[in-house]
């Protein structure tokens, strides 16, 4: 049998991984185990993942519209299971939000904003948080919690309209 | 000081290790994969400066290492033990490594983002893991300016990292869990709440170690605090469930077995890496649950992260056949355990 990686010599090990339950068992050679072998222990690449969301439903997109950053397609995006730069996720948002949604559940930041980003990010990200606290307040029934963060709410968006 | 794997950590009788990783990408620069190698150059500079001439104090505990000037198979010991990741280490080319004394925290520079924060520690230590690691992030944020969406969070090369571009990983040693055979209904489990769990048997079909890792797999929408206590409550129930299958094991079989792995490994002349890693299981479990005291369970750790292949020849100075290696692990093994 020939090594699954690089098809030329001669598979003598047989590592074993388990994702989620799933085993999946690759025939090797000595050489490419060593890289790969380590690979198993390696719980950050996801990307496969990513790539499958695009197998069966690709989003119809019209072949022209380049992203002015690096001139990636989406095309070529949902081959790679890559973008090409920060500045695709703004030319194809509206052809990604789905397949965010599916990955991730949800489509809005909730985590650390850099100290340095613009006053509006941040006051953005502000709100948002506190609707959320909102959000669950009402759902856990702390009215009197949500009537707080309502008037937070409120003169935030006040000084928002202010300036 | 001593490597992070010799410190001391919470449960670690269960929990083996964790680990936090940022992704981080510098605005106005396509990723990696776009990117033509004087604007890796550029990133290497850019990011390196940002720490090392930070003037923070510590800046002075970080060296940095050219990934393309080091051997391929020293990079390799690298992602041996865990430092890098194999990809990282298997092509250098415009690629850069910020390394910290303890080995504790890792910057890798151009791997799959621009910059990817990774830090270490022994036993179960999510919270202080991210807030060094979000120490650092705060350090490069002064000096550079991260690709950044107030909608969808830190921007990253694959979206599966989107958000917060943060992973939460903890390594666990469950071989009561996998004796009973309830792995794959715990992994069902986890699965289902936004976790992932990855297991290895190591290089053979046979050998067991019973070690796997548990990570959080979405990014966007979740505070980084959120992700963190979701994936500790999910480790602390698997701690408690092994502890408790490890008290349903017969007593008697239990000592013979971990008595007989220890003296193998205490007198074996040559072993190979699977041979080792199942006796090692079974020693770090008798160590977890007190029956052999005489060895500290960092030993096993550390044993674990630097008898693989590349980690050996490493320590060789040079290429070893599997014979080779075998006589030399054996000799490592049984100099750390027969010291006690
Ligand atoms: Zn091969
Ligand atoms: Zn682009």
């Amino acid at each position: 049998m020939l090594c699954i990686n690089c098809g030329k010599r001669q598979a003598t090990t047989h590592i074993k991984q388990t994702v989620n339950g799933q085993t999946h068992e690759y025939h090797l050679c000595p050489e490419c185990a060593m890289k790969l072998g380590m690979a198993s222990f390696n719980p950050f690449d996801l990307s496969d993942l990513w790539a499958s969301l695009f197998k069966n439903d690709t989003p119809e997109v019209s072949e022209t519209v380049k992203c002015p950053g690096c001139g990636s397609t989406f095309e070529q995006i949902a081959k790679r299971g890559k973008l090409g730069c920060p500045e695709c996720y703004k030319t194809f948002y509206d052809e990604l939000l789905p397949s965010l949604r599916k990955l991730h559940g949800k489509t809005h930041h909730t985590g650390k904003v850099p100290g340095n980003a613009d006053e509006g990010t941040k006051t953005a990200r502000a709100l948002k948080t506190l609707q959320e606290q909102l959000q669950s307040a009402i759902e856990s029934e702390e009215y009197e919690k949500a009537a707080q963060l309502r008037d937070q709410i409120r003169r935030m968006e006040q000084q928002e309209g202010d300036q | 000081m001593c490597k992070w794997y010799l410190q001391p950590g919470e449960q670690k009788d269960v929990a083996v290790s964790s680990r936090i990783r940022l992704a981080r990408n510098l605005k106005d620069m396509p990723f990696p994969n776009k990117m033509t190698p004087e604007q890796k150059y550029d990133v290497i500079q850019k990011v390196s400066d940002a720490l090392l001439q930070s003037g923070d104090p510590v800046a002075a505990d970080y060296r940095f290492i050219d990934m393309d000037k080091i051997s391929r198979n020293e990079a390799y010991a690298m992602a041996e033990r865990h430092l890098i990741s194999p990809d990282f280490a298997e092509n250098g080319q415009g690629r850069a490594l910020l390394l910290n004394t303890d080995e504790s925290v890792s910057i890798m520079i151009n791997e799959e983002d621009h910059i990817r924060i990774q830090v270490l520690a022994a036993g179960l230590q999510l919270e202080q893991a991210y807030q060094k690691a979000e120490q650092i992030d705060t350090l490069l944020e002064q000096r550079l300016q991260f690709a950044f969406d107030s909608n969808l969070g830190y921007l990253t090369e694959c979206p599966t990292n989107l958000g917060t571009g943060m992973r939460a990983c903890v390594m666990v040693h469950i071989p009561a869990l996998e004796a009973m055979g309830t792995v794959s209904q715990l992994a069902n489990t986890i699965s289902k709440i936004g976790l992932t769990m990855r297991g290895t048997y190591g290089e053979g079909s046979e050998v067991k170690c019973a070690m796997y890792q548990i990570s959080n797999q979405i990014t966007l929408g979740i505070s980084e605090k959120a992700a963190i206590d979701n994936l500790s409550a999910m480790i602390k129930q698997i701690l408690a469930r092994e502890r408790q299958a490890r008290q349903g094991i017969d007593h008697d079989k239990l000592e013979d077995m971990v008595f007989r792995a220890l003296g193998l490994l205490r007198s074996a002349r040559m072993i190979s890496g699977d041979e080792f890693l199942g006796l090692a299981s079974k020693l770090r479990l008798g160590i977890g649950m007190g029956i052999i005291t005489e060895v500290p369970i960092e030993t096993v750790d550390a044993l674990i992260l630097t008898c693989r292949p590349a980690s050996l020849q490493s320590e060789a100075g040079g290429a070893l056949d599997a014979e080779s290696r075998d006589k030399l692990r054996a000799r490592k093994v049984r100099q750390q355990l027969n010291q006690q």
